[in-house]
């Protein structure tokens, strides 16, 4: 094959959603493989490590964003509807769930106000721009949630979309040692700590290597938090004197 | 068949979630709502049909899968996130790690109170 057609035919594959669809896949199989070779470590989260090598990759080919999301969009819908089927392990452990109602609504509360109190002071403190700090704010909402929350306070939605993926990587990672220090033990207490602070994240994490359980209360918290976030957000940036 | 049945399942509640969501004007995403539908129509049905959990479930194994393609995204940000690289990494991490401690020590507690339903 000559190098003109070599370069007509990459032309013709790197303007397909084809190729970028294939990459994904291909990368995220990689990457499931080699943070399997590492004995399944949480320090190298599979997502974290494709996004990565993806981004890399990219690069390296002169590819940008929306060239490449042309392909990635057909994965990234099917977001919306694992969202919707959250509804069944949540259905699945009613009984469970109903029993301890109060108690979650008081820890999920507790939670988001640790989690927003904590950006904010420490990010302020820290003198990052305030776009960066309100795009900080809703980072452990699951990240449809964050962005809506991200542009109505005054942040970068898109970046904030990102940060809400690192955050999921970090919880992720420091869970099972957090678990140790405090001695946490129950599957439904851990899936719920996972879920409000790691999101999806934690939600796949808990389903993966603790159980249905911790999975359940897992997507429990995720809705939850990011249904109480919506409301609770705006307000607590106008405590801290930010956004409109 | 099953499949299909299953995932027109998820997308009706998907649908319908997104109404609501823009019906309220609330910064809220559709399928949020529509998972709470879901949940309703659950537990009115009574059972989870085979159709459904197929869908359902098959979705939530990939569910890590589905968050790549907006994590790329984050490459469009590198000169923001350079100039504030050391107040966000440091901003994420202390905050996630004392939301997990907080979280997981406040809903333990509250169910040992409660005679330790949750064991």
């Amino acid at each position: 094959m000559s190098f003109t057609t070599l370069d007509q035919l990459w032309v013709y594959l790197s303007g397909n959603p084809l190729l970028s669809l294939l990459m994904t896949l291909l990368v995220f199989g990689l990457a499931v493989r080699i943070n399997r070779a590492l004995g399944g470590t949480p320090l190298v989260h599979p997502v974290t490590l494709s996004i990565a090598i993806l981004i890399g990759l990219l690069m390296l080919v002169d590819m940008d964003y929306a060239t490449y999301f042309e392909g990635a969009q057909f994965i990234h819908f099917l977001l919306g509807p694992a969202t919707v089927a959250l509804a069944i392990p949540l259905y699945d452990h009613r009984e469970r769930v109903r029993r301890l109602l109060g108690p979650l609504t008081m820890a999920c509360l507790l939670g988001i106000v640790t989690a927003v109190a904590s950006t904010l002071g420490i990010a302020l403190a820290m003198g990052a721009r305030l776009e960066t700090v309100l795009s900080l704010a809703p980072h452990s909402v699951t990240s449809p949630i964050a962005m809506g929350v991200a542009e109505q306070i005054g942040g970068i939605p898109s970046l904030a979309a990102g940060l809400v993926l690192l955050t999921g990587s970090i919880g992720c990672a420091l869970s099972p040692w957090i678990f140790r220090l405090l001695r946490i033990q129950d599957p439904a207490v851990q899936g719920f700590a996972l879920g409000l602070t790691a999101h999806g994240f934690g939600t796949a994490q808990a389903f993966a290597r603790i159980g249905a359980v911790a999975g359940a209360f897992s997507g429990l918290a995720m809705g939850l938090t990011g249904l109480l976030t919506a409301f609770l957000l705006p307000v607590m940036t106008r405590l801290f004197g930010l956004g409109n | 068949m099953p499949l299909i049945m299953g995932m027109s399942v998820l997308l009706v509640c998907q649908f319908l979630g997104e109404m609501v969501a823009r019906g309220l004007t609330l910064p809220i995403p559709g399928p949020v709502f529509g998972m709470v539908i879901l949940l309703v129509g659950l537990l009115v049905v009574g059972r989870v049909p085979d159709s459904l959990r197929l869908a359902g479930e098959g979705l939530l194994r990939y569910l890590t899968l589905l968050f790549v393609p907006a994590g790329v995204g984050l490459m469009v940000h590198f000169a923001l996130i350079g100039r504030d690289l050391w107040s966000i990494l440091v901003t994420l991490g202390v905050s996630t790690g004392l939301t997990l401690a907080v979280t997981a020590w406040a809903l333990d507690r509250l169910n040992r109170r409660r005679g330790g339903e949750g064991q």
